[in-house]
């Protein structure tokens, strides 16, 4: 079987630094893969890549078995690829349902209704703080419009960078939970998550990044008892 | 004249100036909205204008309508092939290159009538349909009403298209965060595109306007209109919609006010000192939000 997202031998430059530096990962369908690994590792700059944000220096991107490499951001999308970037980034003057009227831009309207149905039954306080002003959300709340915002384009795979990231104990909870029901449905999931320990126990797979290169991979369940990985992502 | 006749004519005529600086100023706020661009050409596209309907009414004799839609047409063009050539290959430069280059445009605009055209003025035909209308005994000057209904009109239209259509709402997400739009599957250059568009077909609506008031056509006609206008979205704070068509009826009225009281020599100077005073009470100008979590 072919990976649904296969990435190989990827180098990504920001003029001077050399911020990925040859890595490949495969991803299959159905899947929670994570990529964990220090600030300044590489991994937003490796989902942004892979969405079509940064043009790479060189290596291959394939989704579904066709090359996403060159395709533009806007056009990655359509193909079934959603980014929840880091910092949420929602449309902080635009209302709740506007948000997630942004995320299916691809998608018909009447297609946009249905998954707005399945997006509020995720997060039922979306649809009661509809036509809220975005920015004026919690963290919490924004970090569930964000996820709400990329399902609207109905991805096959959904790349989540650092959901947990600032958010309160019971909260990143519930997004793991979330992220997990999401993988349920059917949803291929790329994690990108500092909160090793939370991402290494719902993952299938796990990549650890280390200064734009891959140290290590195995099960999620192989890595949280690997002795290098707990002594430098679980505190021990 | 009696006393009320005069306060309404004069209040009119201060619409009227508001209103063609509104649309003007609408341009100029939406693509700094978008890309935070202050495009000194826009007011140039009004100088187009006025060619478009000087060639059209004058040379070609054409149908006043014809030549309406044309320059409303040739303006919307103007601006998206300005965009396409100049600006657009600039998209990721620093945002002083763009602005150097917008001045430059306007020279190359401005310069470039002035070699096809001369530097003379050129006298557009009249082709408002009639000069003034009876309202309950008073007589208003048509050019002046039909001038705000347009303008109040087009608000409307634009505050609708940027609120309640897809393209709007992209140009709101663009605005406010362009990777983000990029993610949500919107083209990010188009809509820029699309944004310069609108705002030409703004200044081309302006054009026609103006000159029915002011028939002729000069090559630096823009240049005092688009500053005021440049002024007024200031005033009301630059990226808000309802800010430029505010601060254009205050630079509208202003003038006008200051010419009423036989002050006329000072009316440019006292649209220069109501934005220093505005920009030291609110820096933002009156509808301007904080940019802080912009750049
Ligand atoms: N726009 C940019 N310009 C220049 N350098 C950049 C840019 N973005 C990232 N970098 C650099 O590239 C490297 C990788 O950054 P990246 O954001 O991918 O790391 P990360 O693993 O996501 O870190 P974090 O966990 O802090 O989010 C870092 O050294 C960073 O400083
Ligand atoms: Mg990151």
């Amino acid at each position: 079987m072919s990976a649904l997202l296969s990435v190989r031998d990827l180098h990504v430059s920001y003029g001077a630094i050399k911020a990925v530096r040859g890595i490949s990962f495969d991803i299959n369908e159905g899947e929670i893969v994570t990529l964990i690994g220090a600030n300044g590792a590489g991994k937003s700059t490796t989902l942004n890549t892979v969405a079509g944000l940064i043009r790479p220096e060189s290596g291959t991107v394939e989704f579904d078995g066709s090359s996403v490499v060159g395709v533009p951001a806007h056009k990655v999308v359509a193909r079934g690829m959603a980014l929840c970037p880091e910092g949420r980034r929602v449309f902080t003057q635009m209302s709740v349902a506007e948000n997630l009227e942004m995320g299916g831009y691809t998608r018909s309207d009447a297609e946009n209704k249905e998954t707005l149905e399945k997006v509020y039954a995720h997060f039922p306080r979306l649809k009661e703080r509809r036509g809220q002003v975005a920015g004026t959300l919690s963290g919490g709340e924004q970090q569930m419009l964000a996820m709400g915002r990329a399902l609207m384009s109905k991805p096959r795979l959904l790349m989540l960078d650092e959901p947990s990231m600032g958010l309160a104990p019971i909260l990143v909870q519930e997004i793991f939970d979330i992220v997990k029901q999401l993988n349920d449905a059917g949803t291929t999931i790329l994690l990108v998550e500092q909160n090793a320990n939370m991402a290494l126990s719902i993952a299938d797979r796990a990549y650890v990044l280390e200064i734009g290169t891959i140290k290590k991979s195995g099960t999620g369940a192989e890595l949280l008892v690997d002795d290098d990985v707990r002594k430098a992502y679980l505190g021990g | 004249m009696d006393g009320v006749a005069l306060i309404v004519s004069q209040v009119l005529n201060g619409l009227q100036l508001g209103s063609i600086y509104a649309l003007v100023a609408l341009g100029y706020t939406m693509v700094y909205g978008i890309i935070l661009l202050l495009n000194f050409a826009h007011g140039d596209i009004i100088m187009a204008g006025a060619y478009i309907l000087w060639i059209v009414l004058a040379q070609l004799g054409l149908n006043p309508v014809v030549a309406m839609l044309l320059a409303v047409a040739g303006c919307t063009l103007l601006g998206v092939v300005i965009d396409k050539v100049a600006y657009a290959p600039l998209r990721n430069a620093p945002r002083l290159s763009v602005l150097i280059t917008a001045i430059g445009v306007s020279y190359f605009l401005e310069n470039g009538a002035q070699l096809i055209f001369g530097a003379d003025a050129k006298v557009v035909p009249s082709f408002a349909p009639v000069s003034s209308i009876q309202v309950g005994g008073l007589s208003l000057s048509f050019v002046a009403l039909i001038t705000v209904l347009v303008t109040a009109l087009s608000t409307v239209v634009l505050t609708f298209l940027v609120q309640k259509t897809k393209l709007g709402k992209a140009m709101r997400a663009v605005s406010e965060d362009m990777g983000a739009a990029r993610l949500m599957g919107v083209n990010v250059n188009n809509t820029i595109t699309f944004t310069f568009a609108v705002g030409s077909a703004l200044a081309g609506i302006g054009a026609v306007l103006y000159v029915m008031a002011y028939p002729q056509a000069t090559p630096t006609m823009g240049m005092m209109l688009g500053t005021k206008a440049f002024v007024a979205a200031v005033l009301g704070g630059i990226g808000s919609i309802p800010g430029a068509v505010v601060g254009a009826m205050l630079v509208g009225f202003s003038e006008v006010f200051v010419s009423a009281i036989g002050l006329s020599v000072w009316r440019d100077a006292v649209v220069f000192l109501l934005l220093i005073i505005v920009l030291i009470v609110r820096p933002t100008g009156i509808f301007g939000r904080t940019m802080s979590e912009k750049v």
